[in-house]
């Protein structure tokens, strides 16, 4: 029982999880072992674009202790390809068939053909290289502008490479540049990036007894349980998804995977557990992408630093199959276009093309940073072009604190915030005139420093699904979530929720939450995830959700448990169950706290029987919170770097960061979304790029080549905060999983350009490699 | 990231590794660190038949002082020759990889591999350093000069093992090693290792040598001519770095087009110099 009075809630507990974790006793599914398991090992397409002629598995199969080698042909009996989630009211998305195993014909260097099983985890690997696949190679389309202007095409039978367009538009766009003084374009490009979980993915397949249990490496096990029971034929109840210790998803994670499919198919054909383990170069492959978008952006202004309209248009490579959320992935972007600024008329168009490459999809961030990595941009560049004080600027547009829930041009309504608020904040930890004078005097040492600002928001929580479901969005499902919370006979609780964390710390959080609300310490509070067999239908993690929505859902169950032990409680005192409260770990009458009870009393009348007549014995309760709005969370970042201009190496000397997540729930665990979120940021300004060569090969195809940052490259991250409360759930909080990377590129960039300015560069984009930089550099002292 | 099927074999001497190497036929291989060999053979880019396992060979790890010269046993882990008084190998050893790589991978499998992108060749071979090598006919020593022939490749016959690495003492040079790199832990991009003796104020021997201008590590010939004789001065070595990659013909890669290395090499071998001019 709690000693103190003061809330679990708000303090920095440190990571239930961590012991497990650290000691190397948490359970992956690599950890995971069946008697009898046959391993799978995939025989994957070299060419970017091919059609497969002809597919010998006979020397494969005739290896010892190989039990089958499967084609797409074997798995005839699927009742469908995999799945895409997205069918926007009133828009066509080209969305040809995607299968497990690639049917006639491959479309990107990576894209399976057969799978090997066999007894041995090693000699799978062996006989893999011996299918014998025929590939008649075909024209390739790797570079989306030349994708989307004719042949090659990825898929012939379409006649297009071109997969949807999408516009949000709100406001009157020509009249706001027509308003405009100042009208700048730029050629804004957010490449594309992976999401590089250090655990890769994973499964197990167990078919046995009309019953198939799939462990799998996840974020959102029950998506995945709908999708194999459906494409399988399974009845859904027969189907347990089980996303066991998850080691990092950052969306890639959000996906129903072939691999998946292939799995539990053959489980079922074979009647051995099935198991597959990703390779680190699989991952770099096959496993699903983010990014990689050439926008077209304009932004109009007055004079005195008024925007007034601003346009944008995206050309989004999708890669070559749609997978889950693929096309909708840069509409994400689309409604917080706008950034933290009130700008009249804003329209994003959004035009999806397919290329011989791994599908792009969910990652870190989805659309949002692309959006921020604009927007903040481009306000640098219009302060530039007006003479104004880039912060200036920013001031003169932020939406006020008074317009909150404001209404944006881009249609939704964001729910609170304070820019004015946490740039001030900042700007007390960034001195940035005396910054300047530093600047100043580094440079006549020949030091190249440069400070970079991104003030932004984010639209998070998801998601109301009034808005994202089929009839807004057009998301098919709704993205609610629910919490099932049990109190056991002793008083301990269990909470099970439909969010399926993999990193963030939700067993600590939820735990939190409870524990103030039963009066109960959080150690006795076990959160449960990840596990269809267990909880009620869930939505798992993914969008900076997991709070918002999925924690909401567990206050709002454990409200309910509070509300029915206070029934019991004021029968036993004699008061009235409005009376009871929960205060000093006992439920008491409101006033007389040395007359209460613990939760272990009242879990003990709950569960012998002696409730008050008319109630129910036991003491759990189930909720589905769909919250009413997203939430928004926002802040203002500085980023301060050194440019060796001899070389072009950037390096990030500094970084401050304030983050508004509303109430804070635990200061450790978002101080650890957000450490991890910059680092993706800087990583993806300065380091990371997935490259592709002319050919569609993969050239990025292990960390040698693609450039994860390590800490030997960040900095020190300074961190601090301000509180608004988000009013779209009752415990006034938001996400902050993605706040990190939506914010972080255009701080690195701006920082960048800043320090180059007296070279003569106005202007790049990223990745700010060693290269770059030093060519932008040459170019610009060219000209 | 599995490899292909292997034998494995563990010698605990070097004629019983130089007998394996014999019997195991060209697709045998030594394996010491395995920290450049394994990797390979996990993206299944090498697929020895053999690997005979070396690292319980005794008296091959360590360093010691013989004369004008030290010796180095093959099996020296990188994070001994960095705690080192060797001039150059220890400034050079304490920059590969991480501290996992520095306490595994040894100085004669990182020669040995000849991974021209590797930091000690090119230091080794700035130093006019040599190897010792053992083979079916016994010990034969190697000047780092004739060593590396090609990309990863080496003047060692397949049925030879290197043994032992030997380099000048080097009383009284100053040293510079500067590699770029985009993260810490990776290979150079392009690195440039000095050595330089003045004396009465003047550059009176020069020593530099280049990570991955080539397919091999390579001398920068021009650059230690320009400065030799030349006074120690920021003008002498500037002008003298100018002609860094003279005779280079760096490979394109992700990170760098061959104008960009040139460019580099220049760069870098300024700072060397400054470094290995500049008062110990």
């Amino acid at each position: 029982m709690s000693a103190t009075a003061e809330p679990h809630v708000g303090r920095p507990l440190r990571r239930k999880e961590d012991p497990r974790l650290i000691t190397g006793r948490a359970r992956y599914v690599d950890d995971i072992s069946l008697p009898g398991t046959l391993w799978a090992a995939f025989v994957r397409s070299p060419e970017a674009h091919a059609s497969i002629v002809s597919i010998d598995t006979s020397a494969a199969t005739a290896r010892p202790g190989i039990h089958a080698v499967l084609t797409g042909e074997d798995m005839a009996d699927l009742a469908g390809p995999l799945p895409m989630a997205w069918a926007p009211p009133g828009v066509e998305v080209n969305n040809p068939p995607h299968w497990p195993l690639a049917r006639g014909s491959v479309k990107h260097v990576g894209d399976p053909v057969a799978v090997v099983l066999g007894e041995d985890r090693y000699a799978v690997v062996d006989a893999a290289e011996d299918v014998i696949v025929a590939y008649e190679p075909l024209p390739v389309a790797i570079d989306p502008e030349q994708a989307i202007a004719g042949a090659p095409y990825v898929h012939p039978e379409l006649g297009t490479n071109q997969v949807h367009s999408w516009t949000l538009a709100g406001g009157d766009l020509e009249a706001g540049f027509a308003a405009a003084d100042v009208t700048i374009q730029r050629r804004v490009i957010n490449h594309r990036i992976a999401g590089a979980p250090i655990e890769p993915r994973g499964v197990l397949a167990d078919y046995r007894a009309g019953a198939l249990t799939l462990h799998t490496s996840t974020q959102v096990p029950h998506f995945v349980r709908l999708f194999v029971a459906l494409l399988l034929g399974l009845s859904e109840e027969k189907v347990r998804v089980i996303a066991p210790e998850v080691g990092g998803g950052f969306g890639a994670k959000l996906q129903v995977y072939g691999e998946e499919i292939v799995a539990c198919w053959a489980s079922r054909a074979l009647g051995r557990p099935v198991k597959w383990i990703e390779t680190r170069s699989e991952n770099m492959s096959v496993t699903h992408q983010g990014r990689d978008q050439i926008a077209t952006v304009r932004m109009g202004a007055t004079r005195d630093g008024q925007i007034t309209a601003y346009h944008v248009k995206i050309l989004a490579d999708l890669g070559a199959y749609n997978m889950l959320l693929t096309p909708l992935i840069p509409s994400l972007g689309a409604f917080v276009m706008g950034g933290c600024y009130k700008i009249g008329a804003v329209t994003t168009e959004i035009t999806g093309v397919f290329t011989n490459k791994c599908p792009t999809d969910a990652i870190r961030g989805a659309g949002r940073p692309e959006a921020t990595h604009m927007i903040e941009v481009m306000m640098d560049q219009m302060a530039r072009e007006l003479g104004i004080d880039r912060l200036d600027l920013r001031r003169r547009n932020f939406i006020p604190k008074e317009d909150f829930p404001a209404a944006v041009a881009t249609g939704v309504i964001y729910d609170s915030g304070d820019y004015v608020a946490s740039l001030d904040k900042l700007l007390e930890h960034v001195d940035v005139d005396a910054f300047r004078a530093e600047q100043a005097q580094l440079r006549e040492q020949g030091i190249y420093r440069g400070i970079g600002f991104s003030t932004y928001t984010e639209i998070c929580g998801l998601a109301p699904s009034r808005i994202t479901g089929p009839a807004g969005v057009g998301v098919g499902a709704g993205l609610w979530e629910s919490a099932m919370v049990r109190v056991h006979n002793t008083g301990a609780v269990t909470v099970y929720t439909g969010t399926s964390p993999h990193g963030q710390g939700l067993e600590t959080a939820f735990a939190q939450i409870v524990a103030d609300r039963l009066g109960v310490d959080p150690s006795v509070v076990e959160v449960i995830h990840g596990d269809t067999g267990t909880g009620p239908e869930g939505r798992g993690t993914y969008g900076s959700r997991s709070l918002a929505n999925g924690g909401e859902a567990v206050a709002k169950a454990t409200d309910k448990v509070v509300a029915k032990a206070a029934k019991i409680v004021a029968a036993e005192l004699e008061a009235a169950p409005e009376d009871i409260e929960v205060s000093g770990g006992k439920f008491s009458v409101k006033g007389s706290p040395e007359k209460g009870m613990t939760l272990a009393e009242v879990a003990g009348i709950a569960y012998i029987g002696a409730v008050p007549e008319g109630m129910e014995p036991g003491l759990e309760e189930t909720t589905f919170n769909d919250p009413e709005n997203f939430v928004f969370p926002f802040g203002a970042h500085a980023c301060i770097v050194d440019v060796d201009t001899a070389t072009g190496k950037v390096n990030v000397v500094r970084y401050v960061a304030v983050d508004d997540c509303g109430n804070p729930v635990n200061p450790l665990l978002i101080a650890g979304q957000v450490h991890g979120g910059i680092a993706y940021g800087i990583g993806q300004a300065l380091y990371e790029h997935v490259v592709y060569d002319d050919d569609g090969q993969l050239v990025t195809g292990s960390f040698v080549n693609y450039a994860l940052p390590t800490a030997a490259e960040l900095p020190n991250f300074e961190l601090d905060h301000t509180i608004t409360p988000s009013p779209s759930n009752s415990m006034g909080v938001k996400g902050v999983g993605e706040a990190g990377t939506i914010a972080a590129t255009p701080a690195v960039t701006n920082a960048v350009i800043d320090a180059l300015a007296p070279l003569g560069v106005d202007y790049i984009n990223m990745p700010l490699t060693p290269m770059r930089v030093w060519r932008t550099i040459q170019e610009a002292q060219a000209r | 990231m599995i490899t292909a099927e292997f034998d494995y074999q563990r010698v605990s001497s070097v004629a019983d590794a130089v007998a394996a190497l014999q019997a195991g036929g060209e697709d045998a291989k030594l394996l010491a660190g395995g920290h450049s060999l394994v990797p390979l053979m996990k993206l299944r880019l090498a697929a020895p038949s053999r690997l005979i396992d070396i690292s319980g060979v005794p008296g091959l790890a360590g360093i010691e002082r013989d004369g004008a010269q030290w010796r180095i046993g093959a099996l020296t882990p990188h994070a001994r020759l960095a705690a080192s008084d060797v001039g150059l190998l220890n400034r050079v050893a304490a920059t590969i990889a991480d501290p996992q790589v520095r306490n595994r991978g040894t100085i004669g499998g990182s020669l040995a591999h000849g991974d021209p992108a590797s930091d000690l060749p090119a230091a080794v071979l700035a130093l006019d350093g040599s190897v010792v090598a053992h083979g079916p006919d016994g010990e034969r020593t190697i000047a780092a000069s004739a060593f590396f022939s090609d990309y990863m490749e080496t003047a060692l016959a397949p049925d030879e093992m290197l043994c032992e690495v030997r380099v000048p003492a080097m009383d009284g040079y100053g040293f510079g090693y500067e590699k770029f790199h985009r993260r810490a832990e990776d290979w150079a991009v392009v690195a440039v290792a000095a050595a330089v003796k003045v004396l009465d104020g003047a550059c009176v021997d020069v020593r530099v040598a280049l990570t991955n201008m080539a397919s091999t590590p390579l001398r920068a010939g021009a650059v230690e001519a320009a400065l030799r004789g030349q006074p120690a001065t920021a003008e002498a070595v500037a002008a003298a770095a100018q002609r860094a990659a003279e005779g280079t013909d760096p490979p394109a890669d992700l990170d760098a087009d061959a104008d960009y290395k040139c460019h580099l090499a220049r760069v870098l071998c300024e700072r060397a110099l400054v470094a290995a001019l500049a008062p110990a």
